[in-house]
């Protein structure tokens, strides 16, 4: 498009070597992303673009009584400034599952940071001053900050008149959502525990913190559309949230994915998409908005903070009796994706566990605190955190070794799951628990040198606290079983489009999806797939836009399992057109191509033999087989609202984590030594690429039991720590060494047998490294992130 | 106001400079090189690291007007950089406070757009992107890309790490990528492309006898 700068361009990777599925191929993005080339969402630029700015909330809940925006548009430089009163459609509101998020707000705001006006200019100050110069008459109201606020008798509530899906069946109007798992007779099973442990847990909110601020590029076209250029998960669902707001045709909002810096789930909402789209068409010019970090803090939802009461039992030889459970999420101000969350962690609150006698509620909650919605992980990851604390205290009140323990309990393939869903691929649970635990131990004192201490090895590092003294390691161990893909009936499913060319004497292969490349590496394993698929070397992978179906979002582990589904769906419909033609051409010559099953390798048409048939550069000649389909896994089932029975997960992924770590026990200070993981992927298509998602997963689980958490003041419901200073994420001194043991055992219901992996890590890595301190404390430990006063009592 | 300062070899003058601009907001904005990148704009992720007279700064905590007349190096041109400083020895560009190329030498080399914008890093060791810094190869190589944010601002520092400790221990590595946040990684790759860095170095040394 003329006069926009760095918009995405093809990726073209050749190569010298196989480099089909099971090969480390190398990113087709790399060389772009090490040159500082790749044109991530804040990089856009437009000759004549303004700048857009959002002004938010002060306050966490308030009744607007007055917005006043003549000083600002009085401002030079300021080109428009939009409130709730500018949008030009009835259609106010959008969101996920439920459209309850106002586009700017309505005379209420209902948590802190929550858009209300927008303003453009010529730089990015002029249109933050102009910001600044908004008059808004906040008469603020009382907060609803957990669940015995939300649920009191004269709660204020959130969304008054709901009349979404949810809303018939939640006992409450400030519950989003409720489901309850129920099977077998849990009070009945109770009489059976030699053992009954309980624990009440507290898990802390965190933020995806993605190091690419959310941003983009509105350029209005002549055609009265709108050109976006934004970094988010899921172009499709942006644009079924977009168009309706701007009261366009879908077809007139043509998205682009730019280069995402990052996403974790917090991409799956919209941010700057609808703003960007409304001052653009608004001024007639193309807008660019960034927010910095501060602002990305309020851009995005969070992980969901939860409150999880657990009740475990076993027999005296450790066999496990029965579970209850309840878990609160806290949803925040809007529904985001606090339904499926709730799914999620109902579904599998009983984690890799056989337990044939569970009484599970969990629960989302509409409050006045920052939204919460998808992060790696969702909902799996609170409740591993409770039942893997739970498994520890139980193994303790058995006199069992823990690891025993969970491997006495651990599901396998054909287990029958909480909901009555048969686990029908393989379940190795104790399997990855034994090999976690035989990695070798790092050596004890793993700070002393010949010159002494190295204090960079030890708690507190280069602030030189201990030499040693006081220092106490411990080891802990967690599983945990994730979903993968979207569950609960929906139709999840990807489009592919293949085109086979021969491009000066080689024949080619292009894909295009529209899935977003986040991070992953999807696009990597796009072209591996095409080259075992069409037995071509160069492939060209398209910037993923509207103009192709969508690809389902790049969430729940299910990229490289759906659209890489679909990218090989259409190769082998490439390939059948291929063969076609090539039986059409040169049939006659050899009965092969009547009898036998033939491939496409190396650039020929071989028989599965291995006998050449025909070069595929003459069998296409100047003729190009382009296909475009879509693509779905089994379907799915909802779950029933009053006993949460239903075929509702299509696959499933298993991690264990083994933390080692060394606490400064006077001081309170953690180190993590060592979080050795061993994880199932059923096919490794690119084990570089597998082993650096388990690494990242893992770091993010690391992040939540020492450091992380948003802290939201339960007062007033504002946001206490939004910024790099003091929302804590690890840096590669807060890191362990994270060995990694892949097992591949296939998935025959998914291509080539592969399992999702990228949210597996994360859960386990939690639970392990507070099991790890637990053991060289002594101390119960029961909230995330765990604080220095947590273990010094002061 | 106007700030007049050399980057990656080449001197740049921009116009119409607010007095409150930081050195990353000129590079991305007026200058057309957003390879560095705005992660916090607060000096506490490290993406936006550049060399300033040689010594890794982060961009986003420089106001524009202190560069006045100064040397920037940024990931745009790292290339060139260790390039000049593996044919001249000691630092690329003179930056690191006299030794190694004058400024009139550095003044004939800047960085270089690759074209197509087509890459084909896939290329296992026969990369036609010869003009790869070894850190930015040893990246790509070791699987310590991906999402790529911190990417820049890691490359500029881990280069400078290597410039003056050719073999770093992991814990040297570890301190001096204190200040680069990455979200994807979990740093274990990194780690990597470092130490496969400093090794293809010191093979090359070893094999050249120097």
């Amino acid at each position: 498009m003329a006069g926009v700068t760095r918009t995405p361009t093809n990726l073209t990777q050749g190569s010298k070597t196989p480099a089909g599925i099971g090969a480390s191929t190398l990113r087709p993005d790399g060389t772009l992303k090490v040159t500082g080339e790749f044109a991530y969402s804040s990089d856009m630029w437009h000759e004549d673009m303004l700048w857009g700015f959002t002004l938010r909330s002060t306050v966490a809940h308030a009744e607007i009584r007055s917005i006043d925006t003549s000083e600002a548009l009085a401002q030079a430089g300021v080109y428009a400034v939009l409130t709730y009163d500018d949008l030009p459609t009835a259609v106010k509101n959008y969101g996920l599952e439920i459209q309850d998020t106002p586009v700017l707000a309505n005379g209420r705001v209902r948590h802190h940071g929550e858009p209300v006006a927008l303003v453009a200019a010529d730089h990015p100050e002029t249109a933050r001053r102009a910001a600044a110069k908004i008059k808004i008459d906040y008469a603020e109201l009382p907060v609803v900050t957990d669940e015995a606020s939300a649920t009191a008798e004269d709660a204020p509530l959130l969304h008054p008149g709901r009349k979404d899906h949810h809303a018939g069946h939640v006992p409450h109007p400030n519950i989003v959502h409720r489901q309850p798992i129920i099977r077998g007779n849990a009070d009945e099973a109770a009489k059976r525990a030699d053992v009954i442990v309980t624990g009440e847990y507290d898990f802390g909110m965190q933020d995806q913190a993605f190091l690419g601020p959310e941003s983009g590029l509105a350029v209005p076209a002549e055609d009265g559309g709108v050109d976006l250029y934004v970094a988010t998960q899921w172009l499709h669902s942006d644009l079924r949230q977009i168009a309706p707001v701007l009261g366009l045709p879908p077809e007139k909002v043509r998205m682009t994915l730019s280069g995402v810096g990052g996403a974790f789930g917090g991409r799956e909402d919209l941010s700057m998409q609808i703003h960007g789209c409304l001052l653009a068409l608004r001024t007639g010019k193309p807008v660019k908005i960034v927010y910095n970090r501060f602002e990305s803090f309020f851009g995005h939802v969070h992980r969901h903070s939860a409150k999880l009461w657990y009740e475990h039992g076993a027999t005296k030889d450790g066999k496990l009796t029965h579970l209850k459970c309840r878990i609160v999420l806290d949803g925040g101000a809007y529904a985001s994706a606090s339904p499926a969350v709730v799914g999620n962690a109902s579904s599998l609150a009983v984690g890799p566990y056989v337990v044939d006698d569970v009484d599970i509620e969990a629960i989302a909650l509409y409050t006045n605190n920052p939204p919460c919605g998808a992060m790696r992980g969702f909902g799996a990851v609170q409740a591993c955190f409770a039942y893997e604390a739970q498994m520890d205290k139980l193994a303790k009140a058995l006199d069992m070794d823990p690891v025993e323990l969970r491997q006495r309990n651990a599901m396998e393939q054909g287990t029958l799951l909480p909901t009555g869903q048969v686990v029908d691929s393989p379940a190795p649970v104790a399997e990855l628990l034994r090999r976690v635990k035989a990695m070798p131990l790092p050596p004890e004192n793993q700070w002393e040198t010949t010159e002494g201490a190295d204090v960079r090895a030890l708690p507190g590092g280069l602030s030189n606290t201990t030499h040693g003294e006081g220092v106490v390691r411990g080891i802990g161990y967690a599983v945990g079983i994730k979903n993968v893909g979207f569950s609960e009936g929906f139709d999840d499913y990807s489009t592919a489009r293949v085109r086979m060319e021969v491009i000066n004497g080689e024949p080619v292969a292009t894909v295009h999806t529209a899935m977003a490349e986040v991070g992953q590496g999807g696009v990597t394993v796009h072209a591996q797939i095409a080259r075992t698929e069409l037995g071509v070397q160069q492939v060209t992978i398209q910037p993923a836009d509207t103009q192709v179906g969508s690809a389902g979002s790049t969430s729940a582990s299910r990229q490289t399992y759906v659209t890489g589904g679909a990218v090989k769906n259409s190769c082998e419909a490439v390939r059948e057109q291929v063969l076609q033609k090539g039986r059409l051409k040169f049939g006659t010559y050899h009965p092969a191509w009547a009898t036998a099953e033939l491939l496409l390798e190396g650039g020929k048409v071989v028989t599965d033999g291995g006998e050449v048939l025909a070069d595929i550069v003459d069998v296409l000649g100047e003729e190009s087989v382009e296909v475009e389909l879509e693509w779905r896994h089994r379907p799915t089932e909802a779950f029933d609202l009053e006993t949460g029975q239903g075929n509702g997960h299509v696959q499933y992924s298993f991690a264990a984590h083994r933390a080692v770590v060394e606490v400064d026990t006077e001081l309170g200070l953690v180190k993590v030594i060592e979080l050795a993981c061993a994880q199932d992927v059923g096919k490794a298509l690119n084990p570089l690429s597998v082993v650096g998602q388990i690494q990242g997963g893992t770091t993010q689980g690391l992040g939540v039991a020492v450091m992380e958490e948003i802290v939201v003041d339960p007062k007033t419901a504002k946001v206490r720590n939004p910024s790099f200073t003091d929302y804590l994420i690890p840096t590669i001194l807060d890191t362990p060494t994270i060995p990694v043991d892949v097992l591949e055992l296939a998935d025959e219901h998914a291509p080539y047998g592969l399992r999702g992996i990228g949210e597996a890590p994360t859960l386990s890595s939690t639970p392990a490294v507070l099991s790890a301190i637990r053991a060289a404390t002594g101390l119960a430990l029961t909230k995330t992130p765990v604080r220095p006063e947590h273990l010094t009592g002061t | 106001m106007r700030v007049k300062f050399t980057v990656n070899g080449r001197e740049q003058t921009a116009d119409d400079v607010w007095e409150g601009e930081s050195l990353l907001y000129v590079l991305r904005e007026r200058m057309g090189l957003p390879g560095s990148k705005n992660a916090c704009e607060q000096g506490e992720c490290g993406s936006c690291t550049v060399r300033l007279d040689g010594v890794p700064v982060c961009s986003c905590l420089v106001a524009a007007g202190q560069v006045e007349g100064r040397e920037v190096v940024t990931v745009e041109g790292l290339a060139d950089f260790a390039r000049q400083r593996a044919e001249h020895g000691g630092c690329g560009a003179g930056v690191c406070g006299g030794k190694g190329t004058t400024l009139d030498e550095a003044k004939g080399w800047a960085a270089k757009p690759t074209g197509t914008g087509d890459s084909q890093a896939g290329e296992q060791g026969t990369s036609p992107h010869t003009a790869l810094s070894p850190i930015q190869q040893a990246f790509i190589d070791a699987g310590a890309v991906q999402c790529g944010f911190c990417t820049p601002g890691l490359l500029v520092a881990a280069d400078e790490l290597l410039e003056r400790n050719n073999q770093p221990s992991d814990a040297d590595i570890r301190e001096a990528l204190s200040g680069n946040l990455c979200r994807c990684t979990g740093y274990e790759k990194i780690l990597d492309a470092v130490r496969l860095a400093a090794a293809r170095g010191e093979s090359e040394t070893a094999g050249t006898g120097a």
